[in-house]
Order: C-alpha cells, then sequence, then structure tokens
C-alpha cells in the first residue's frame, strides 16, 4: 500500500481539527506515517495511533520553529524520503502552503494547493479564479505534495497501536540561509470560531461605521465568526485577520452574512463559494445583492440586532 | 555590499480581475487578452522604490529591476513599473514558456535573476504575496528554495539596515518579527504602503528607460525544462462554476430582521 505522510506542525497536547482531517484523508489514501515538527507529547504519540499512524517520524533538531518554513520544508522532505512516502499532504494555510512549495522543489515533485477532494487514482479538485471555476489536476512526478483545506474531509478514527518513532537529520543548509524569528507575541483569542473553520459567518464593512457591535451579537447568536472586508479592516475598526477576500481569507461556510459591504470583486472572490449568502445594505443598487441568496435593503444597525434578539427568543 | 542596493522586482501580466476570466484550450489555460500588471505586485513595486529613494534613488546608483515572466503582451506589465518608477525593465518571453506551472515558472525566474546578477550582485528579489491568477503563492518560497536565498514571505513591514533586513509577519496566531542577511527573497503583502500610481514625468522618463528581453537560451535552460513539458502538475479539467443568482429580497419596513430569521429557519440554519 502507498505510503501517505502527514505533515503536523508543533501540535499541544492534541491534534489540531485540521490534522485528523489530513490522517483522516491518508487512511483512505493508503498507510498513514506522520512527520512531527517540534515536541511530541505522549498524549498526541497515542492519538497518531488511533488514525492508524504505523510511523512517526521527527526531527534531530529543536529548532525548526524559530526559522521561516525553511528548515521545516528540509524535514519534511527528508522525512517523505525516510519513509519511503509518495504522497505528502499539509494543511492550506499560508505557511502550509509554503512548506509544501519548499518541499515540492527539494522531491521534485508536483504541489497542488487549496485541494477539497482527492479521487482513488489521485486527481485533486479545487476552485480557481476566484471561485469561478472547479478543476482537476494531477502531479506527473513520482511523488506528490497536496496542501489540503479545512472542513473538506469528515473525521474518522480507526483505532490502532502505539507507533514508532524514526528520527531523521534536518538538513544544516536549510538553517544557514533561512531567516530568524526574532520576537512572536501571540495574539489574544476572540473564543468565537476560526473565520475560515466557521460553519457561519457573519461580516461587516465600511457601513458599520466603525461599531462592530451589530456584527458580533448576530455572530454569537449563531455561534459564527466575525468578518470584515477590507474598508473596515483598513479602517482598524478590527484586527486585519478578519478581512475575507483577495488579499484577506478565503472562506466557504453554509452561510455567510454580509452587511454594510458593497461586494466589491475582491471581497467577491473570498466568500462566493459560500452555500447561502445574506445580504444587509442600505443602497438597492450594491452589487453585493446580484449573489444574495435573500437580500434586505435596509439599515444593517437596525436590521442586524433585530435578527439577533428574534434568534436568542426562538432559542428561549 | 556598498550603501545602494540592486533590487528585482518580479511583476506579472495577470487578466484583469475586474471583467470575467476564462480558462479554456487543451490544457485550460487561462484567456490572457485583457491583462494588466497584477495589483499584488504594486506594492512589491513601491517597497522597492522606497528603499531605493531612502538611499538616493538611481541618481545615487540604486537600482529597481523589473522582471516579468510572459508572452509578447506581458512587455506591457514591464513598462507599467518603469512608468511607476522602475529604473531598468527585463522581459523574460519564449514561447516554450507558455502553461510553466509554479515549479516550472520558478525554475525560470530563478536563472534569469542568475542572469541579471551576473552583471553585479542582486541583493534583494521582491515580489506580491500572490499573483491574481494563480493565487498559489508558490512561485517566492520556491523561488528561494531554488536560489538557497533566505525566504521572508507576507511582510507587512520591511527595513533594510546595512546587509540585515527586519520584517513583520503576521499569522493567524501570532506576530512576528523576522529577520535575514541579504541577498533574500521578501514577498509583501497589501498592508505594506499605499503604491503610487504613474505620473505625467515618470510616463515620459519611462521612455528612456533600458528593457532587456531574455530568451530560455540567454539563461542557459533548455525547452523541455519548462511550459508543460516542464511542469510538474496538469489541469485535467476545468468546469465553471454555475455564476450565482440572485435571490429575493426585500425592503425593511420594520421588521427585517425577523424575517431575516425566518429565512434561516426555512432553510433550517438556526
Ligand atoms: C489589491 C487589492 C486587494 C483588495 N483585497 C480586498 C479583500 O481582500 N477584501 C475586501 O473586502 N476588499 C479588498 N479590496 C478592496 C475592495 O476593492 C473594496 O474597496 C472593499 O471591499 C470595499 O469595502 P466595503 O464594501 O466595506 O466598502 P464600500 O464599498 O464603501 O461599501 C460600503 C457599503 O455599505 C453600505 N452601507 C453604508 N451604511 C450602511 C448601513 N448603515 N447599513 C447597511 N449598509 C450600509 C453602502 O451602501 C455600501 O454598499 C482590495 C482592493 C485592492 C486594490
Ligand atoms: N510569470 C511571472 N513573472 C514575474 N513574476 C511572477 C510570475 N509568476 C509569479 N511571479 C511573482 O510571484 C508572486 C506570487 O505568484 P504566485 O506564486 O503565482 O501566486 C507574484 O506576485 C509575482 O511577484
Amino acid at each position: 500500500m502507498e505510503k501517505v505522510l502527514v505533515f503536523i506542525d508543533s501540535p499541544a497536547d492534541s491534534l489540531k481539527k485540521t490534522s485528523q482531517e489530513l490522517l483522516t484523508l491518508a487512511q483512505s489514501m493508503g498507510q498513514p506515517v506522520a512527520a512531527v515538527a517540534g515536541d511530541l507529547s505522549p498524549a498526541v504519540r497515542s492519538e497518531l495511533g488511533s488514525y492508524g499512524v504505523g510511523s512517526i517520524v521527527v526531527a534531530a533538531d529543536a529548532r525548526l520553529a524559530d526559522f521561516v518554513v525553511a528548515p521545516k520544508a528540509a524535514f519534511l522532505a527528508s522525512a517523505a524520503t525516510a519513509s519511503g512516502a509518495t504522497v505528502v499532504l499539509v494543511e492550506n494555510s499560508p505557511e502550509g502552503k509554503e512548506i509544501a512549495a519548499r518541499t515540492g522543489i527539494r522531491l521534485n515533485a508536483g504541489v497542488i494547493t487549496d485541494v477539497v477532494s482527492v479521487d482513488a487514482d489521485g486527481t485533486a479538485h479545487k476552485s480557481v479564479l476566484a471561485g469561478s471555476y472547479t478543476t482537476a489536476a494531477r502531479v506527473s512526478t513520482a511523488m506528490t505534495v497536496l496542501t489540503v483545506k479545512a472542513n473538506t474531509v469528515t473525521v474518522r478514527a480507526v483505532g490502532g497501536g502505539e507507533p514508532e518513532t524514526v528520527t531523521v537529520d534536518v538538513p544544516a543548509d536549510s538553517f544557514t540561509s533561512a531567516a530568524r524569528i526574532t520576537s512572536r507575541t501571540g495574539k489574544t483569542a476572540s473564543g468565537r470560531p476560526e473565520l475560515t473553520d466557521a460553519r457561519v459567518v457573519v461580516a461587516g464593512g465600511r457601513g458599520v461605521d466603525g461599531d462592530f457591535e451589530p456584527i458580533e451579537l448576530l455572530a454569537d447568536a449563531l455561534g459564527g465568526a466575525v468578518g470584515a472586508s477590507r474598508a473596515a479592516t483598513d479602517a482598524g475598526w478590527i484586527s486585519h485577520d478578519a478581512q475575507v477576500g483577495q488579499t484577506g481569507k478565503t472562506v466557504s461556510p453554509e452561510l455567510y452574512i454580509s452587511a454594510g459591504i458593497s461586494g466589491a470583486i475582491q471581497q467577491k472572490a473570498g466568500m462566493q463559494t459560500a452555500k447561502i449568502i445574506i445580504a444587509v445594505n442600505k443602497d438597492a443598487d450594491s452589487p453585493v445583492f446580484e449573489i444574495a441568496d435573500f437580500g434586505i435593503v435596509g439599515d444593517l444597525h437596525t436590521v442586524l440586532p433585530q435578527a439577533a434578539a428574534e434568534i436568542r427568543k426562538r432559542q428561549g | 555590499m556598498g550603501e545602494t542596493l540592486k533590487i528585482i522586482v518580479l511583476v506579472k501580466h495577470v487578466p484583469d480581475t475586474q471583467f470575467d476570466r476564462h480558462l479554456s484550450g487543451p490544457a485550460n489555460s487561462i484567456d490572457r487578452s485583457e491583462s494588466i500588471l497584477s495589483e499584488l505586485d504594486e506594492y512589491a513595486l513601491e517597497a522597492a522604490l522606497q528603499l531605493s529613494e531612502a538611499r538616493g534613488g538611481a541618481k545615487a546608483g540604486n537600482q529597481v529591476i523589473a522582471l516579468s515572466m510572459g508572452p509578447a503582451a506581458a512587455a506591457n506589465a514591464v513598462k507599467k513599473s518603469l512608468q511607476i518608477g522602475a529604473s531598468e525593465g527585463v522581459h523574460l518571453t519564449d514561447a516554450s514558456l507558455a502553461g510553466s506551472d509554479a515549479a516550472a515558472t520558478s525554475l525560470a525566474l530563478a536563472a534569469a535573476i542568475r542572469h541579471i546578477g551576473a552583471e553585479g550582485q542582486v541583493d534583494l528579489v521582491l515580489t506580491g504575496m500572490a499573483s491574481t491568477d494563480g493565487e498559489t503563492s508558490l512561485v517566492p518560497a520556491q523561488l528561494a528554495e531554488r536560489l538557497g536565498l533566505p525566504q521572508v514571505t507576507f511582510a507587512s513591514s520591511l527595513e533594510i539596515n546595512g546587509s540585515t533586513l527586519t520584517a513583520s509577519r503576521d499569522t493567524d496566531s501570532h506576530s512576528t518579527t523576522v529577520e535575514a542577511t541579504l541577498p533574500a527573497v521578501v514577498s509583501v503583502t497589501d498592508q505594506i504602503n499605499d503604491p503610487r500610481y504613474p505620473n505625467f514625468k515618470g510616463i515620459i522618463a519611462a521612455k528612456r528607460k533600458t528593457v532587456t528581453t531574455l530568451s530560455l537560451a540567454d539563461i542557459g535552460l533548455d525547452s523541455a525544462q519548462v511550459g508543460q513539458s516542464g511542469s510538474w502538475t496538469t489541469v485535467v479539467t476545468a468546469e465553471p462554476r454555475p455564476p450565482r443568482t440572485a435571490g429575493t429580497i426585500i425592503t425593511d419596513d420594520g421588521d427585517a430582521g425577523v424575517k431575516l430569521v425566518d429565512f434561516l429557519a426555512a432553510r433550517k440554519l438556526l
């Protein structure tokens, strides 16, 4: 059976959902193997076993996280060679894509990003041109590197024994020619779901006029994440992390509620693959209404709080 | 390294995102007829110009070289960069480059950068955060790997002191500061600056600037190494997504919030 190597970056005491999804996908494609950068706790080791991982590759160097991606990619490439894997799976975060990019060069392997599903013959499916096309792509090299989007796989553990550990050296050249991380400040978590994983996103634009409270009220009533247009993040009303669009995040939630956003092409690029779109905008000619399943011409400052209160009322 | 900088800015000629974009042909390649300089590369060009100007600009010997790989029309991206302020331009063009994926593109760009560097070391390669057609962000990382240079990607600020580069790079969970020794490959986000527009003086001045055209042979590559034959991925099918259609639109007369919740309930989204 083909070996499928899953890259797991600096796990804490348990695996992230995206790692669990990659491991589930790996099971369906062949024999899962894991490459773990950073510390490997006993709990994570057992959890990897429960996804059918028989062998875990770790790095003989504790400095991987101190540099911008190059050593992680060099480690992953070495792990792929050591384990005999033919497929490498990485999460689809900006850093994940860069690790995949460099691993691909080291392994002479084709890289496909933004993958949403993989066929039995290795064909990968994704959407391109801001969601206006869906494509199927294949690699022509002996090895394949894929970055797979979150929420595209239903997690399933199969049970299994304790995996063995294999240690590989990290090529020294990957440290000498890498950028060093000299400071790192953690950001405070909002307590809301991650924007890219959320089932519901409520996003605000210039129309919120400095006050995101109506957006947050509705997001919290729906258990959703808060998003924003670039006009709102540029104004400093909310962190850039919340930006949806071409230069922000791409989201495909079940429900996207756009409020006070005109619907510029760069905003649509990040949200038009949502299943259902609701738009609230006081201008009936706003282009966002062209893509909305349900549109409300009105003031978000009255419509959103009313909707949030109504949801709370129905939930009792 | 002296006080001056030799910077290469990678500028891509891409289909304008303001119009509908189409994939067609046996390789499912993009129609490039309505193309412009990728707007995300304007941030890289602006960053280069600011670094150069802080050191006295072209007059003091700083170089900002706009490099684009693409068909004949990609010369327009180079020309636009010269109008905005680049000091010279390089257009890498060859029929066999058509259909290159990120691996082949980074191979060709790396060879072009080495070719330019043969006449004096390049201190910095600046790129956009992503191309607006490929949207993969693979090229800058692959270029750094191929050139064996430090990679500083998604920089939202950038400073150079002597041969040390300092940048900020944000992820969802952390804000980080990174440091590297020149030469380096740096990609910048749209948070880094406000790109300038070409002005009349710039448009006139651009006419006197040099554009060098390079072929594959000039950079020492063989046609089998690039294009579709040199690519490691192929697009086997491409289907346009059915366009979204407008649904029901109502005007608020006092109870639109309740109607919104009715809609959610009807779609089982509560
Ligand atoms: C290189 C580049 C990259 C970009 N990347 C992104 C990106 O990633 N994401 C992004 O979003 N944009 C991006 N943009 C910007 C984009 O072009 C638009 O400028 C931006 O999306 C506009 O934001 P907005 O809709 O909030 O503001 P506006 O276009 O000003 O629209 C505000 C809307 O709010 C409505 N409104 C005002 N008051 C109210 C109220 N009380 N109640 C209800 N409605 C109200 C108005 O009718 C209007 O439609 C990018 C642009 C460039 C050049
Ligand atoms: N054909 C090209 N010519 C010049 N620069 C390019 C080309 N392709 C990619 N780049 C650069 O690489 C960046 C990222 O592109 P991509 O990896 O395709 O998303 C772009 O913003 C450009 O700066």
